[in-house]
């Protein structure tokens, strides 16, 4: 049974659609990247697979391990292990990072019948994962996000997901506002966590993520549906010819 | 003005023919007293139409005036044991009022500090205690008519001297109780002088049996000295049927710090009150408060600040979380007098609404008479962000509790600014107590 499944996907928001029709299989062990232009859908479908509100499904299936995704509220998505790293982490002034990522974990925990883990276990766990993302502990400290700079936020995101073991995890523009160095740390962090129980979707504009994230299949996502499917070198074909074709394409095959 | 006047409702009656009974048999004062009883009878309650009282019109929501309330016996008193157990962890002489009278046997007068002198207020005013005497009714000139009230009815309360230069290290519990069996009225005025130089922490809480229908009007004068600090910090966890009426009147002198935090939960009806004067050049003060509501509960936390020397500080920062149909009243006055150049003068006012039937009313306003000086306001309503929600839910934290993380942060921005960790802590888990009982 695939990891995910998307099925004749349609999304619209505030009556406009986004998604037209979108398939995809990501199985275990995986990692899937949708590339595309922007305003094809792609924050579109990282939301919708998150389960945020405003986006309203009108068709389609989405199954995780055969399990109907749609129906579930959004912490109930997280517990199930849907991770989404957002493009635009968000400041929540005066909650401390450290009792975000606790509350989180032991949330989770317990939705799925888990004992909540220990005071020092959480520390020790919290302490190696953000080590190796160069995170200090003043930052821990702060609330989350909380006067992070761009690339700090994005490290925030992989030490979640770090933490947080999901079985799906959907990176949403991972690399915009990166330099190279946090571009570095951020795919060694996602590097990392790449395992045979664990599939990824990693949403991007840019060929560049998928130098050091490299991926087994690249999609091309164009006003609201794949219009192309390839191996890793179709990243490098977009980064020579750009998108026009495929935006061409996909008004041709309307 | 005859014209005007308002025909007397049953609450007035009663407080007229309740005045009538208990005149002869209240504790000293008498000419105080009959005065504060005339501006009293003259304008009556407060009601919408006078400006300090538009959004909490006590005629209409006082429906009948309960009489004062009886001394409470041994099983009002067994009750109020607990009372105050909000602040059980934290070290503080405690000094208890059950049904608005001291009760000694319950309260802490054991090796009192050096420089620190604490008497009841009945006892006081019986007396014609010399203190009492100079500072009683003085400390800010106001004809408020809810000051008026407490000034005519004072029965108990407390007077604490603390002398130049001493520095009382434990904190200071007021403990008031409302457990008696009988609905009742309780008016407990307490005075507080702290002489220069001299630092004390204050705290009231008050609070009282749900179910039980009784009506607290409650006043505080503190007088601070120049270069004096001072904490107060005031908790209303009054029953559910409750009227309380709180009347804080400070004068603060030059280079003195003064923190107040207002903490508010209970009630039905809450009326705080504070007419702050910095006299003295160079005040450093901070107001803050924190009020979360919910059934049909109406807090409404009128404040009047007068800067009326040079260079004093002030940082007002109030909170509201608003759940179902209350209400919540934020009146912030800041004035500024002429010649008090270089004040520097902050407020804020915010409020979480958790529900659509709820109403925030907030009125900032500023009045400066002088040139040189930085004064501003800030007023906000909104409901939780709905993508701080999404990002919390995102991450497994179930809504509830992704709501309760983001009122207790907003709350906590107000809380923090506590300079003692033991009452910051107490507090952040009676919002939390507050949150999990939604």
């Amino acid at each position: 049974m695939p990891l995910l499944e998307i099925k004749n996907l349609h999304v619209e928001i505030d009556g406009k659609k986004i998604l037209n029709g979108l398939d995809l299989v990501v199985n275990k062990g995986e990692v899937q990247a949708i590339m595309g232009p922007n305003g094809s859908g792609k924050s579109t479908l990282a939301h919708v697979l998150a389960g945020k509100a405003e986006y309203e499904v009108t068709e389609g299936e989405v199954l995780l391990e055969g399990e109907n995704v749609l129906e579930m509220q959004p912490d109930e998505r997280a517990a199930k292990g849907v991770f989404l790293a957002f493009q635009y982490p968000i400041e929540i002034p005066g909650v401390a990072t450290m009792t975000f990522l606790r509350t989180a974990l032991n949330a989770q925990r317990k939705k799925r019948g888990e004992a909540e883990l220990t005071t020092p276990e959480f520390m020790k766990r919290v302490r190696e994962g953000a080590a190796k993302l160069s995170i200090n502990q003043d930052m821990l400290r702060r609330g989350v996000n909380v006067g992070f700079s761009g690339g700090e936020k994005k490290r925030n995101e992989i030490l979640q997901m770090a933490l947080l073991e999901p079985r799906l995890a959907v990176l949403d523009e991972t690399d915009s506002g990166l330099d190279i160095d946090a571009l570095k740390i951020v795919a060694d962090g996602v590097n990392r966590l790449r395992s045979p129980e664990r599939g990824f979707v990693v949403i991007t504009h840019y060929q560049r993520l998928l130098d050091y994230i490299v991926p087994d299949i690249v999609h091309v996502l164009s006003k609201g549906r794949i219009v192309k499917t390839g191996g890793k070198e179709l990243a490098h074909e977009l980064e020579a010819s750009g998108y026009a074709q495929f935006q061409e394409a996909a008004v041709a095959a309307e | 003005m005859a014209e005007l006047t308002l025909m007397k409702n049953a609450a007035e009656q009663q407080l007229a023919a309740e005045w009538q009974a208990a005149k002869g048999k209240l504790p000293g004062a008498a000419p105080m007293r009959a005065a504060a009883f005339e501006r009293f009878s003259a304008v009556g309650l407060p009601h919408r139409r006078i400006e300090e009282w538009k959004y909490t019109d006590l005629r209409a929501l006082m429906r009948d005036a309960k009489p004062l309330a009886i001394p409470p016996d041994a099983a009002a008193k067994a009750r109020a044991k607990d009372a105050g157990a909000l602040l059980a962890d934290i070290d503080s002489r405690r000094l208890v009022f059950v049904d608005g009278a001291f009760a000694p046997e319950l309260s802490d007068l054991a090796k009192l500090e050096t420089g620190l002198t604490i008497r009841p207020m009945a006892q006081a005013l019986a007396q014609n205690d010399a203190l009492a005497g100079r500072h009683l009714g003085k400390v800010f000139a106001t004809d408020d008519v809810a000051v008026a009230l407490n000034t005519a009815f004072m029965g108990d309360g407390i007077v604490i001297h603390v002398a130049a230069g001493a520095a009382i290290e434990r904190p200071i519990h007021l403990v008031f109780a409302a457990t008696g069996d009988t609905p009742g009225a309780l008016f407990t005025r307490s005075l507080v002088v702290v002489e220069k130089g001299a630092r004390v922490m204050l705290v009231e809480s008050h609070e009282g049996a749900a179910g039980r229908d009784y009506q607290v009007n409650t006043a505080l004068e503190l007088a601070v000295a120049d270069n004096a600090h001072v904490d107060h910090i005031k908790i209303t966890r009054e029953g559910e049927k409750a009227l309380h009426i709180s009347s804080l009147m400070a004068d603060v002198g030059a280079h003195a710090r003064f923190n107040t935090f207002l903490f508010t939960t209970g009630g039905a009806v809450t009326r705080n009150q504070l007419f702050l004067r910095f006299a003295g050049e160079e005040t450093l003060a901070s107001i803050r408060g924190a009020t979360l509501l919910k059934g049909k509960q109406h807090a409404d936390t009128t404040m009047v600040v007068n800067h009326a020397s040079v260079g004093g500080r002030s940082r007002e920062v109030f909170k509201s979380v608003l759940d179902d149909q209350s209400r919540g009243i934020f009146q912030g006055k800041i004035i500024v007098e002429p010649g008090a150049q270089k004040t520097d003068a902050k407020m804020g006012s915010h409020t979480l609404m958790l529900s659509e039937e709820a109403e925030a009313d907030n009125k900032p306003e500023l009045e400066i008479y002088a040139d040189d000086v930085q004064c501003g306001h800030g007023a906000t309503a909104g409901d939780l962000d709905e993508d701080l929600l999404f990002y919390l839910r995102a991450r497994g934290i179930p809504q509830a509790e992704a709501e309760a993380l983001l009122v207790q942060a907003f709350v906590g921005e107000a809380i923090e600014g506590i300079e003692h960790a033991g009452l910051r802590e107490a507090l952040s888990e009676e919002v939390a107590a507050w949150l999990k009982a939604r």
